[in-house]
């Protein structure tokens, strides 16, 4: 079966940017992507885990989406204004994938 | 009338007034009374828990659950407390005094911050500011509890204070981070953050659903949000008892003797101003009590939030840590019974 290139692109970001990180995806013409709630973990300021937290200011959330290669440069410019001063890890992984018109 | 006839809390108070035992001595008798009561005592377990490295935990699902179970009745029970007793003009002149304490007290903490812990930065200043002229909804449930058990009332309407206290120390807080150079634009994101956060916005509205139905509301659902509250309420702390360990386990680093004593002595120095305004308000023993537990306290569910949306170069874990392993455990083990003493002497003629 034929495989397309594409670009694994995963935010590691703080959960109160929800909603201005999908709205940058939006703008950068990403329709498509998943947000996964992020258990626990350990950074700079040392490990935490969402166990027992009310507040949303402790929580992370993993936002994952694909793109054709040729769409990353866009979307990392789209996305750095509103990632630069806030806790999180931006990392783009080269896949495959089946459809490459969905992307 | 004997003694013995009167409510649980004027008895403790005319019996210490009877044998002339001095403020201090009411002030530890109220302590060792709050100490060992189920509420604390469950927020001991989840601190020592998790400073014993127990594997107790709570789902966040279920610390989010207990969270909105809280807000949900304590602002009916307010509401329909307001319809009971009728709205007058204390209610908005109350609320009123609230905006302003909320606005002043970051300025006040900023200058306390910057003065005890010269090492820390505008920005983080800035930040813990906000939390502390923002105020802790838990901490206003626990001593709302604590003068219930005690037989004492407060008046329904400061749940609509203590709503209205939680957001205009954010707007202080950014202007002083502003005018540091520290950033701390207000965007629509950080308003709608601000002003539709979850806890506010479930706080009023079950206010105004329980002053729209009053009492008849409130029978129909007391055996939901009348008879279990206690209980839930000492499940949450205990939830509240582990991160706060949690917290003072990470804390290494973070908390200096500066940063400690800053946690220690800006509620008392907020409960003064809390003092002062509920005096010129003529609040009763309860309201007053309240409204200093309520300037003393430091947010740790909205402010935070909006601090990261806002001032991201801040650090978290010094406010996290400040409001919720500090502050908060110290309001509710000597604050509260400090506050309800005072307040018992101050306005209980």
């Amino acid at each position: 079966m034929k495989m397309h290139a594409a670009k694994r692109v995963e935010i590691m970001v703080e959960a109160v940017m929800e909603n201005q990180i999908t709205r940058s995806l939006t703008a950068a013409g990403v329709t498509g992507f998943t947000i996964l709630p992020v258990l626990g973990g350990s950074g700079r300021s040392g490990q935490w885990t969402r166990e027992g937290s009310v507040s949303r200011a402790s929580g992370m959330i993993a936002v994952v989406c694909l793109i054709a290669p040729q769409r990353l440069d866009h979307l990392l410019e789209t996305l750095f204004p509103v990632l630069n001063d806030h806790i999180g890890v931006v990392s783009v992984t080269d896949t495959q994938i089946l459809r490459a018109e969905r992307f | 009338m004997t003694l013995d006839k009167l409510p649980p809390f004027t008895i403790c108070c005319t019996r210490i007034t009877a044998v002339g035992t001095r403020p201090m001595d009411q002030i530890l008798t109220l302590a060792g009374q709050n100490l060992l009561s189920p509420v604390i005592l469950c927020f001991v377990l989840g601190l020592a828990a998790a400073l014993a490295r127990s594997d107790l935990t709570f789902p966040e699902a279920i610390a989010k659950g207990m969270s909105l179970y809280l807000l949900f009745s304590i602002g009916f029970k307010g509401g329909a407390s307001v319809a009971e007793h009728g709205a007058d003009l204390r209610l908005g002149l109350a609320v009123l005094v609230g905006v302003v304490l909320s606005l002043i007290l970051p300025f006040v903490a900023y200058a306390l911050l910057r003065g005890l812990s010269r090492g820390i930065s505008a920005t983080d200043a800035a930040a813990v500011a906000g939390h502390y002229g923002s105020i802790s909804i838990v901490t206003f449930v626990a001593i709302s509890s604590l003068l219930q058990a005690r037989g004492i009332s407060i008046e329904g309407y400061m749940v609509a204070v203590a709503a209205a206290m939680e957001a205009p120390a954010i707007v202080s807080a950014l202007w002083l981070a502003t005018r540091s150079g520290g950033g701390g634009k207000i965007t629509p994101d950080l308003w709608h953050e601000i002003l539709l956060n979850g806890s506010i916005v479930l706080l009023l509205g079950a206010f105004i659903i329980g002053w729209i139905t009053g009492e008849r509301g409130l029978a129909e659902i007391a055996p939901l949000i009348v008879t279990p509250f206690k209980g839930v309420l000492c499940l949450f702390l205990l939830d509240m008892g582990i991160v706060a360990g949690r917290g003072l386990r990470n804390a290494r680093g973070i908390i200096t003797p500066g940063v400690l004593a800053f946690g220690v002595l800006m509620p008392l120095v907020g409960a003064t101003f809390g003092a002062l305004a509920g005096l010129a308000l003529g609040l009763s023993v309860g309201g007053l009590a309240v409204m200093m537990a309520l300037t003393a306290s430091a947010s740790y569910i909205a402010v935070p939030a909006a601090m990261r949306v806002a001032l991201p170069r801040a650090n978290p874990a010094l406010y996290l840590t400040l409001a919720l392993a500090i502050t908060f455990p110290f309001n509710l083990t000597l604050g509260i019974p400090l506050f309800m003493a005072l307040a018992s002497t101050l306005a209980g003629g």
